[in-house]
């Protein structure tokens, strides 16, 4: 069913046990972002240390794909250096702009491949895309506050 | 009375079409945009190919008869809503109509009748689409006005209780939808019609939802102003039209300047036609209209009782149906006398776009997310929802589709 390739059991996984769930007390950043065509929102965390990622949280209410998003992104993030959380960042951004057709790095995006197959599906893009682009605001934020 | 639905489907060439691989097409969202007849699309192809000029202009046989076209197209939209010819404005989408209202008080002189001010309120309701809400909301920002609204009750129907705090002498427009885009509800406006003449109001009636599925008459409504989209009542895209009692449309000033609005134009002023043309500056969107109107023929030739009948039969199957299914909430009213063909659910945790996704890929189309009626969902508590809206050419095989897929997508995502 080609609808697997969108929903892969990584992905509905972290659905039903999301990582890094529930907002930390502390932290150098808090963005909150909206996907405006659904509804779906975000609200994340970010503290850092030095130039090295040391605690996101998150918490959010959407579909599937976005809270996944998040979640996978969120472990995957922790313990990063910005500059490697970024290369992270633009091949995931790659992959969802590739209608399809792209060739995942595993080794660079982990447990994200998962999401190679929402490419196929331009509406899910976003979806796929919010927890990332929160990151992305908030590492920039944290890093204007330090 | 029931309808011939087979008979009709096959007026519709998109149902020759199948979808993700091979799948029958089981298309339940047209309260966002309805499908076209041949008709509608045969008549746009006939205005191109036979009488395309600019109509209002030019001294040649071409134009003569893009105008007729055009204004016997706003007849018919004149007849189906008995209305008067010159009280139909033609703009490009619903949304423009109310645009065009809420600039059109801005623009009023001092003293008129449509002057607003911070001595003012505009009313809404909380289950406005955002077409029907945010124009009002700027326009009380711009105006000083206050904007206050009716609630929804835990079942989806306006919360009339405290009309009479809400509609006061300070109130200047009463702007409220017919049939709610997400609920389904349909409002009994004949209090609040009432209310707000009483205190010198005038309303705005919302009947995208409501024009394309049930008799609407707007000497019987007895509002001041209605706004519809052709999309949504089997027309083209890029046509909506705006009501407006005669009286008050020729006082209304314009919103949009330009060729053909005017009487006499001098480098430094300006004056305008008659209603309707002054609200209908530049070359309008002719073969549009003239699809609109063929749509609507169309639809004359059904019957809207028909229609509306058939749609409550389905609502009733529909309803029926989803209540069998354990999880499901249904989110407006479940008397089908109080509500139209559109229903809105949520399925415990299966998020609406995923469920929306899964139904997709099961070949039926469904509406997911807010519906453009932000605040709405806010209110009832949640965030998104799956709607299914229905239409002349549904039967019970759609809904009973729909049930099946439903009933797989919980399994499928391990509900």
């Amino acid at each position: 069913m080609q609808l697997d390739n969108l929903y892969q059991e990584v992905i509905l996984d972290h659905y039903k046990h999301p990582e890094n769930k529930g907002l930390a007390t502390s932290y150098d950043a808090q963005v909150h972002h909206i996907n405006p065509s659904c509804g779906d929102e975000i609200t994340l965390n970010l503290t850092l240390q030095g130039q090295k990622v040391s605690a996101i949280s998150w918490d959010g209410v959407g579909c599937s794909i976005s809270q996944a998003s998040v979640s996978i992104m969120s472990s995957l993030m922790m313990n990063k250096e910005l500059s490697e959380a970024q290369t992270i960042l633009d091949e995931f951004v790659a992959l969802m702009q590739s209608k399809g057709s792209g060739s995942p790095d595993e080794s660079v995006l982990e447990d994200a491949v998962a999401f190679a197959g929402v490419s196929q599906y331009p509406a899910r893009i976003k979806c796929a895309l919010l927890g990332w682009m929160a990151f992305k605001d908030a590492s920039v934020q944290a890093q204007k506050k330090n | 009375m029931s309808l011939d639905v087979a008979r009709i489907r096959k007026d519709f060439p998109i149902f020759t079409r199948t979808i993700r691989d091979g799948k029958k097409l089981v298309y339940l969202d047209s309260g966002a945009t309805s499908q076209k007849p041949q008709v509608v699309i045969d008549a746009e192809v006939d205005f191109y190919a036979k009488h395309n000029a600019a109509a209002h202009r030019g001294a040649h046989q071409l134009a003569e008869e893009a105008t007729e076209m055009f204004e016997a197209s706003r007849e018919t939209v004149a007849s189906f809503l008995g209305a008067k010819t010159e009280e139909i404005v033609f703009t490009k989408s619903a949304t423009e109509s109310l645009n065009l209202l809420a600039y059109a008080f801005s623009n009023a002189e001092p003293g008129s009748q449509f002057a607003i001010g911070s001595e003012h309120s505009i009313v809404v309701s909380e289950m406005e689409h955002h077409a029907n809400l945010i124009p009002w909301q700027q326009l009380a920002k711009r105006s000083g006005a206050e904007l206050k609204w009716f609630g929804v009750t835990s079942d989806g129907r306006l919360d009339e209780s405290n009309i009479d705090s809400l509609i006061t002498s300070k109130t200047k427009i009463v702007a409220i939808t017919q049939q709610s885009n997400v609920l389904g509800t349909i409002n009994n406006l004949d209090h609040i019609i009432e209310k707000a003449h009483k205190v010198g109001a005038i309303v705005i009636v919302d009947a995208c939802q409501s024009v394309p599925h049930i008799p609407v008459d707007v000497t019987n409504l007895g509002a001041d102003f209605l706004a519809f989209s052709g999309h949504k009542i089997l027309g083209p895209t890029g046509v909506g039209v705006l009501w407006g009692r005669y009286e008050l449309l020729n006082n209304l000033p314009p919103f949009l300047f330009g060729g053909s609005m005017i009487e006499n134009v001098t480098m430094t002023d300006a004056t305008w036609a008659e209603a309707p043309r002054k609200f209908e500056a530049g070359v309008p969107n002719m073969a549009q209209v003239v699809g609109l109107a063929a749509g609507i023929k169309y639809l004359q030739s059904i019957g809207l009782e028909k229609v509306h009948e058939h749609e409550k039969a389905l609502t009733r199957y529909l309803l029926n149906e989803l209540n069998q299914i354990p999880g499901i909430a249904v989110v407006g009213p479940t008397d089908v006398s109080l509500r139209g063909g559109t229903v809105s659910f949520t399925l415990e945790a299966i998020h609406p776009h995923d469920l929306g996704q899964y139904l997709d890929s099961a070949g039926i189309a469904v509406r997911t997310g807010h519906h453009c009626a932000w605040p709405l969902t806010r209110a009832l508590g949640v965030p998104a929802t799956t709607r299914a809206s229905l239409y002349v050419y549904n039967d019970n095989s759609d809904i009973d589709a729909l049930i099946a897929a439903i009933k797989d997508a919980k399994k499928y995502f391990g509900q």
